[in-house]
């Protein structure tokens, strides 16, 4: 049964030639090739429809399963719809199945013919096993033809009061689909979501929730009289489940509860410590805040929400951790969002895919608040056997945590990935050396030495990097450098990478007064090989030539009007223009305005330092976890998380009649409880079970096969309850 | 949620497809192969890609991409998470996940994913549920439905599907009882070139195979539960029990799965049991340099050091190795530049050496720094965190299973070579 795919695709291969061979005597023999090729292709589909015709389950299965790896392949087998349709009814279990397959593939292209099915779905619908009402519901919601939507309508909303929580469940998958497909049935769409956000299955939970956000997101008023239940079901819910609802949760709590972060100064003090840079400027709003409301009380049903979902960082599913981590760290009061930190290293333990993800976040986290990640820092250290893009996000974390204390053993780590042999790495590396200089101005000066080593660099890349790099620095520390600069001018005449030397002519450009002896002999030598240069480092030859020719016109004159007439003449209609407006305003002639008076000013200008920031600063007003959040850019249906209201909305509404919520509860599961009481669930079953558990054990001795094993007792004798 | 589903092998043909709502055209994997070719190695492929109307999230696993395509905003971690399942459950299927098994059983491929996933949410992915729908193909199997006609299809629901522990199947029978406990632990190092350690961790996995008949409820307790410093359970792990008496408490699913994972916090101090002795260098202007690596045990309690295997990513200029090793093979690829050392046991008396020639490419400068070595290792019989399990209970069942753990050390450490270049 297995391989029929590939024998299928072999079967063709042979059955090629030995078809051409037969035709080639009766068709003109210069095509046989081409020929046989086309009679096998509508052969095969011919044998294909005998076999579905045929009276043998065998061989229709057989068939189906060839065309199934058809459509696998992306191969077309639309043709055969209308043998394939009549086996719908099918009492084999398989073909019925595949033949599903097929249907949910090609019905979209052949809305008729696939309307002879529906039929059998709305008999399957009433069939007393629920594995078969539930995939017909499945099937009959992904025929995407518009004439059977009320048909549709109907069915889900007769699956949405079903006596089986999986028909439910599939009940609440459908709404999505009708939705998609027909988006003016969503008023009465969002009746059958209300009605399934009651019900207490953890097995429609997050499907109907998943609905909810497909549909009405806005809707926020559903929720509330199902946000406790949902609070408490959430730890039995499917793991996929949860991670939906988590989400759903998270946007909810932030329009219904105040914020927990303004005020409640003594918690707030400890986790300040490590932050008081940042929210120094929250101080004053603070003040007023407290005059406003002087204690803070959380609303239990937002400590409800934290309380429940904390258990789940111990989940298997990184979805489920990341989903929890967010939500720690847009609603809980700022102390105890450092408790997803540590389950958040131990994803890093996972596949890169998901370390990719994580890092990504914890970038952003780590930039708002250094205190939850700082005691990890080891965890960040970059392994040789890292991929470029774990590496450079790890690098990120780590720049992004540096700080008095722990900068020199840092530093020393950084020493060793410049010397990486993945230079990407080495350069992202140069660069965050260059930021931890920035933000920490007590190892400006050894880093700007560690860098200006660097120059000497046998690598190209590395060099280029340092010069980029050491150029920013310089520029926020306008003091005198003029050792670095007359170094990094020897340079020039080895360095190739444009950026690097165009960063080098700026630099002497910009303190050619700190360098006079210098300057005028750099642009010598790079007047005379500026045709051959990139544009890039053109357009810095002009920007040193005007600036020369302003500071130190005797000597520089007749090499700048050289410079620019080379200008003149440029490919690049960019340098022609910079030509031309720097001729105007440096060269005084009858036309030149007002401004050539102020060319010195323009030119030479106290420019502002360029700042040194994360790429991931502005990242965190995308909801984290999300996929925005990784783009960096709002993906189609990100739903915005709003800003704590100021006053919360009434609390009373999330309140839930107790009497009203039995009967309707009796109501879902209609008079007889043929069901499995589902109302029973797994974690908090265990006092019922730990009694259970005594009074079995009391009858009986557990004995254990005890070995041990040198050195170690791996299992220990334990004679149970005798 | 997921849109489709498309799996690309290492040579860019796309050889699986799979729509869960309208069909997406191939060509949008173009965008992906476009992203594969900018990156340096199939390890830099982004994992998440934004074309102008779909995103693409792929995972790269045993030699195959999985791709998927995405319409609307959605946790990337949701879809990554549910494509490594997929990988999974095809291993678990299969034996193994790669291209000729997916397309030897393609039509079980297809089942699969369709249960997977309705709509683009995930439907079922419990593989005691799958087994339950969709079983999975043996020859004994194979044979005997050709005969006889019946199906590999279940026709009615698991029962784990509705109960509130959907990873354990009903009516479950052995003949033997039996319960198996493996004890994993890795520890992870990254030492410098003094040997002292930089950083050390030991992480561990307790990967059960439970053939336990009924519904068995156990309860593991440990000697040491203090040790985990964090830990992420099976979802039949109730986690109250853990919190409030440190005892995994659960109703295992049947057959093999992972019951925890753990970290052992790095407080404690980590007893590396390898050392390494290097002398690596190159020779300036002669083309050459000197490669001897001596490895030897440490502390180790009494348990001897095995499977060592040492890889090294040896600079590009270094053309060829000659070595040689007093025990085990080595074999050096010149297009990767890998080298790879496979000791086997260390026995203390004889420490395993490799010693030889490097061959540089003539002309190329000399390469600054010294390679990492990464050393992995086994150690039977000891959980290097000192972990130990103090009993396994079971109640519901009244049979007598047959209980058994073991414990394997793995490692792998990094030590780095620091050179003195210093910045203060």
């Amino acid at each position: 049964m297995s391989g029929n795919g590939l024998t299928y695709s072999e079967q063709g291969g042979e059955a090629a030639p030995e078809l051409a061979q037969e035709a080639a005597p009766t068709v003109t023999p210069s095509t046989p090739a081409a020929f046989g090729l086309f009679s096998s292709d509508t052969k095969k589909n011919e044998d294909l429809k005998q076999m579905l015709e045929s009276s043998k389950d065998s061989a229709k299965l057989d068939a189906m399963k060839r065309i199934v790896g058809m459509i696998a392949k992306g191969k077309n087998a639309s043709e055969l719809f209308p043998a394939v349709v009549k086996n719908v009814a099918s009492k084999n279990i398989e073909i019925k199945k595949l033949v599903y397959v097929y249907l949910m593939r090609y019905a979209e292209e052949q809305q008729d013919l696939a309307l002879l099915s529906i039929s059998t779905f709305q008999r399957a619908l009433k069939d007393p096993n629920q594995l078969i009402r539930a995939s017909a519901l499945r099937v009959l919601s992904s025929i995407r033809v518009p004439i059977i939507v009320p048909i549709m309508m109907l069915a889900i909303k007769e699956a949405s009061s079903d006596l089986s929580p999986y028909v439910r469940k599939n009940a609440a998958h459908a709404i999505q689909k009708l939705y998609s497909l027909d988006p003016d049935q969503k008023e009465m769409l969002i009746e059958v979501i209300e009605k399934l956000l009651k019900d207490r299955s953890t097995l429609v939970a997050g499907s109907v929730v998943m609905a909810f956000e497909e549909v009405c997101p806005d809707r926020i008023d559903l929720i509330h009289k199902n946000y406790r239940k949902l609070c408490n079901l959430l730890v039995d819910v499917e793991e996929w489940g949860q991670v939906v609802i988590i989400h759903m949760l998270t946007r909810y709590a932030r329009t219904q509860f105040v914020s927990p972060w303004k005020s409640r100064r003594f918690l707030e003090d400890n986790a300040l410590k490590h932050e008081n840079n940042f929210y120094e400027s929250d101080e004053e709003q603070k003040e007023k805040d407290q005059k406003l409301k002087t204690t803070y009380t959380m609303d239990p049903d937002h400590r409800l929400l934290l309380r429940n979902t904390k258990p789940l960082l111990q989940s298997r599913n990184a979805a489920v951790v990341m989903a929890v981590a967010q939500l720690y760290w847009h609603l809980a009061p700022k102390s105890e969002a450092g408790i997803v930190s540590k389950s958040l290293v131990r994803l890093l333990r996972s596949n890169r895919e998901v370390q990719y993800i994580v890092l990504q976040n914890i970038a952003t986290m780590s930039i708002q608040r250094k205190g939850m990640f700082e005691p990890y820092l080891k965890s960040f250290y970059v392994r040789s056997t890292d991929p470029t893009m774990i590496k450079t996000l790890k690098l990120e974390i780590l720049t992004n945590l540096a700080n008095e204390a722990n900068i020199s053993t840092l530093l020393r780590e950084f020493q060793t990935y410049v010397k990486s042999q993945d230079k990407q790495f080495a350069a992202a590396t140069i660069q965050a050396i260059g930021r931890c200089a920035t933000n920490i101005t007590e190892v400006t000066d050894t880093c700007l030495n560690g860098l200006v080593c660097l120059l000497s660099n046998r690598d190209e890349i590395v060099v280029a990097e340092s010069v980029v790099v050491i150029k920013k620095l310089l520029q926020t520390q306008p003091a005198h450098h003029g050792e670095i600069i007359k170094h990094m001018a020897k340079l020039l005449d080895n360095i190739t990478v444009p950026v690097a030397r165009a960063s080098i002519l700026w630099l002497i450009g910009e303190y050619c007064e700190r360098v006079p002896k210098i300057a005028p002999d750099v642009l010598r030598k790079t007047a005379k090989s500026f045709t051959n240069e990139d544009d890039l480092v053109k357009l810095q030859i002009l920007n040193l030539g005007a600036k020369l020719y302003l500071t130190n016109s005797k000597q520089t004159k007749l090499l700048t009007q050289y410079v620019l007439n080379l200008g003149k003449y440029d490919q690049s209609y960019d340098i022609r223009d910079r030509t031309r407006f720097i001729r105007q305003l440096i060269v005084p002639n009858e036309k030149s305005g007002a401004l050539s008076k102020y060319a010195k000013k323009i030119f030479l200008a106290q420019k502002p330092a360029p700042l040194l920031e994360s790429p991931f600063k502005d990242r965190d007003h995308f909801q984290l976890g999300t996929l925005s959040h990784t783009l960096n850019s709002r993906a189609t249906g990100y739903l915005e998380l709003s800003d704590w209201p100021e006053v919360a909305p009434d609390p009373s509404v999330r309140n839930v009649d107790v009497a009203e919520s039995a009967k309707e509860w009796t109501g879902i599961l209609g008079k007889p409880k043929k069901e499995k009481p589902t109302e029973k669930f797994y974690s908090e079953s265990e006092e019922e079970e730990d009694e259970s558990a005594s009074t079995s054990s009391s009858g009986k001795c557990l004995e254990s096969t005890a070995f041990s094993l040198p050195g170690k007792l791996c299992l220990q004798n334990c004679l149970v309850h005798k | 949620m997921i849109h489709s589903l498309f799996l690309i092998n290492c040579s860019g043909d796309i050889f699986l497809e799979k729509h869960w709502k309208s069909v997406v055209s191939q060509s949008v994997c173009d965008y992906f192969f476009e992203a594969q070719e900018k990156a340096i190695d199939v390890e830099n492929v982004p994992p998440v890609i934004s074309t102008p109307h779909h995103y693409l999230i792929s995972i790269y696993r045993d030699k195959i991409f999985f791709v998927s395509v995405i319409q609307t905003e959605v946790p990337p971690l949701f879809v990554i998470e549910f494509l490594h399942r997929v990988a999974d459950t095809f291993q678990d299927y299969f034996g193994e996940c790669s291209e000729t098994a997916i397309k030897d059983n393609v039509v079980i491929v297809y089942e699969l994913l369709e249960e997977m996933l309705d709509n683009g949410f995930p439907l079922a992915t419990e593989s005691n549920i799958l087994k339950e729908l969709i079983k999975p193909p043996t020859i004994l199997r194979s044979v005997v439905n050709s005969i006889t006609g019946s199906s590999n299809v279940g026709d009615t629901l698991p029962t784990g599907q509705l109960s509130n522990i959907p990873w354990r199947r009903a009516g479950v029978k052995y003949t033997n009882n039996e319960a198996y406990f493996d004890v994993i632990e890795e520890i992870d190092a990254i030492i410098d070139k003094s040997g002292s350690t930089v950083f050390a961790e030991i992480q561990g996995v307790i990967d059960s195979c439970i053939k336990l008949s009924g519904m068995p409820d156990l309860s593991l307790s440990f000697m040491n539960p203090r040790l985990l410093d964090d830990v992420s359970f099976h979802p039949c792990i109730r986690f109250k029990r853990w919190e409030s008496e440190r005892v995994l408490s659960f109703i295992p699913p049947d057959g093999n799965f992972r019951l925890i994972s753990y970290r052992v916090s790095s407080q404690n101090l980590v007893a590396i049991p390898v050392y390494v002795k290097h002398m690596i260098s190159f020779k300036e202007n002669t083309s050459s340099g000197r490669f001897d690596v001596t490895i030897g045990p440490k502390q180790n309690m009494g348990k001897t050091v095995e499977g060592v295997v040492m890889t090294v990513h040896m600079p590009k200029a270094v053309l060829n190795m000659n070595l040689t090793a007093t025990q085990g093979s080595y074999t050096f690829d010149p297009v990767t530049k890998v080298l790879t050392w496979d000791v086997g046991k260390i026995t203390p008396q004889k420490l395993p050496n490799l010693k030889g020639i490097v061959n540089l490419q003539s002309g190329a400068p000399k390469p600054e720094e010294n390679p990492s070595l990464n050393i992995q290792f086994k150690i039977q019989q000891l959980a290097i965190s000192g972990l130990k399990v103090n009993r396994l209970d079971m109640y519901g069942e009244k049979y007598k299973p047959f209980k058994g753990s073991s414990f394997v050390s793995d490692g792998e450490q990094e030590p780095k070579s620091l050179s003195s270049q210093n910045f203060t």
